[in-house]
């Protein structure tokens, strides 16, 4: 019992520290580092729905990025072009990016391991290729425009915060998830499938939900991207945004959740911070990539957990 | 094959290839009746339980469950029928505690797996199932261990535990003493010993002395064969199943 007691306490030390750090830093920043913060929030957010399926359910997806970049292209496309609202063009981009991937699932539950990894990244790269080929819609490299926020988040302090609240929500929705019934069926899938079916459980279905829940939290990172980033092309939906994401809940610990924030924090001031000084600053995120792998496999977060429980 | 028969097989052939498993295998389990298939090793027992629990259907023939024929019904339907089964080679969840193991168990045919915001905690009912399946299988106080940290003989009775929660009405046990100690299979013995009579029981074991003492019935299998079948006495005294199985006299 104590070990449940604790895990809670570990989460709700994990909510109160992504509050108190996010929520205080545009107080002690500048706008520009604001928004590199804000950037982090959407990232994070795409790394703990790829990390559902990686951490707990034991399939590494290279898709999630071109789900995220569906719900992106959605909005801008529905503001600037069709004219229509953000509000609603949020609420369809993550629609669409859900129903996309719950066509993903019903191909992605039919295989695991290498083979998982490899379909997923197979379907993201169609989406891409779609983006950059159909012109008439997409603008094809050329990417789309957006329209700016709507005037309640208009200014980058109120979007840093309504950002921060969206996260926050879709963290503790994320976290209710895998801490469920439903989330203890992904585990045990991830453990022995032949057991869960054996046991009585449909194991694809289970599955299926799982691939278009998370379709549903990227999506909905992809629509805050769009509203942060005013612009897309195919580069959001390309497969180096899947990888990224991937590598942020990897360096921040594969099934920790809170260890996406992190892991998005490490992999994006990189970006941000090390690209001023040279234009290799992906030399760098590879060395971290390697050194995480070697010393610390269990991503930051994850080794430090390790620690503790060793130390009590 | 009257209707207190539980489960039937009739002419079951499993075949990998040119190379026939199971070959034209047929056997009646009476309702609440305890029945164990013995055979040398490559005898065809795991593949016939893999036949009757749709792991590997079968090339030709019927399993029929209850009156219903569920030769090409999916692994997961079969178990919610109530078909519940241990593993030769012990198939746990290793990364998960014993309690989630069987909080996993319990509700593989029960409601709530899907339940995506709810508690994690079992009600009332099914974590007093769960409690009584652990008590039966002797790890009531084992409830928070990781299970790869649990001893082999443990797992072996959670692999008990786990498919007993689920109340069957056919258990099918694959060899659940194999790798144990002699004082652990005793315990594994007891523990079969002590299930309901209600519960219809189909098991695979290689010890002779175990087995023989624990059921009603036996069918000896040689090569995807049946050699015999009988109470445990006439398997004794039958001399092919000696010559292939016990070894020829001295």
């Amino acid at each position: 019992m104590s070990s449940t007691v604790s895990a809670i306490q570990r989460s709700a030390l994990g909510f109160v520290l992504v509050l108190v750090i996010f929520g205080t830093l545009p107080l002690v920043v500048s706008s520009y580092q604001m928004s590199i913060a804000n950037e982090i929030l959407i990232f994070a957010l795409l790394a703990m729905s790829i990390d559902v399926l990686a951490g707990y359910a034991g399939r590494t997806s290279l898709g999630h990025g071109a789900l995220f970049g569906i719900s992106t292209y959605v909005v801008i496309y529905w503001t600037s072009v069709y004219g229509g609202s953000a509000w609603v063009g949020c609420l369809l981009g993550v629609v669409v990016a859900t129903l996309v991937a719950a066509i993903f699932a019903a191909f992605a539950v039919r295989v695991s391991g290498v083979y998982f990894l490899l379909l997923t990244l197979a379907l993201g790269m169609i989406v891409w290729g779609v983006c950059l080929r159909w012109t008439s819609i997409t603008g094809g490299e050329n990417g789309i425009r957006g329209v700016g926020r709507p005037d309640l988040i208009a200014s980058p302090t109120a979007f840093y915060y309504a950002t921060l609240a969206v996260v926050l929500l879709m963290t503790f929705l994320i976290w209710r998830f895998v801490r469920s019934p439903f989330g203890l069926t992904l585990r045990g899938i991830r453990d022995s499938e032949s057991r869960m079916r054996s046991l009585g459980y449909g194991t694809s279905a289970h599955m299926f939900v799982a691939f278009t829940v998370t379709g549903f939290f990227a999506g909905v990172a992809g629509a805050l991207y769009a509203l942060f980033n005013n612009f897309v092309s195919p580069s959001t939906v390309q497969l180096s945004q899947s990888v990224e994401g991937l590598l942020m809940a990897i360096i921040g610990g594969i099934g920790t959740l809170f260890g996406s924030f992190i892991g998005a924090a490490a992999i994006i001031m990189l970006e941000n911070f090390v690209s001023a000084y040279t234009a290799r600053w992906q030399m760098v995120l590879g060395v971290m990539f390697i050194v995480t792998m070697i010393f610390a496999p269990q991503g930051i977060l994850g080794t430090l957990r390790m620690l503790l429980i060793r130390k009590r | 094959m009257s209707d207190a028969s539980a489960l039937v097989l009739e002419n079951i052939v499993v075949a990998f290839g040119a190379l026939k498993a199971v070959d034209n295998v047929s056997i009646a389990v009476r309702s609440g009746e305890r029945h164990a298939i013995i055979g040398p090793n490559g005898a065809g027992k795991t593949t016939l339980f893999n036949a009757i629990t749709g792991v590997t259907p079968p090339t030709a023939g019927r399993v029929v469950f209850q009156g219903q024929d569920i030769t090409r019904r999916s692994v997961q339907g079969r178990a919610r029928m109530g078909i519940s089964r241990t593993f030769q080679i012990t198939n746990l969840f290793p990364s998960l505690t014993v309690d989630e193991n069987m909080q996993l168990a319990v509700r593989g045919n029960g409601d709530g797996k899907f339940s995506m915001f709810g508690a994690a905690e079992l009600n009332a009912g099914q974590a007093e199932r769960a409690s009584a399946a652990l008590s039966i299988s002797r790890l009531d106080t084992r409830g928070a261990v990781i299970v790869s940290e649990l001893s082999y003989g443990e797992q072996r009775q959670l692999e008990m535990a786990m498919a007993l929660v689920a109340q069957p009405k056919l258990l099918l046990l694959d060899e659940p003493a194999a790798g144990l100690s002699p004082a652990e299979r005793i315990i594994v013995a007891e523990i079969i010993r002590s299930l309901s009579h209600d519960l219809t029981m189909v098991l695979i074991e290689h010890d002779m002395e175990l087995v023989l003492n624990l059921v009603e019935r036996v069918t000896c299998l040689n090569n995807g064969q049946m050699l015999a079948e009988g109470t445990p006495n006439e398997i004794r005294s039958n001399q092919l199943v000696q010559d292939v199985y016990l070894g020829k006299a001295r």
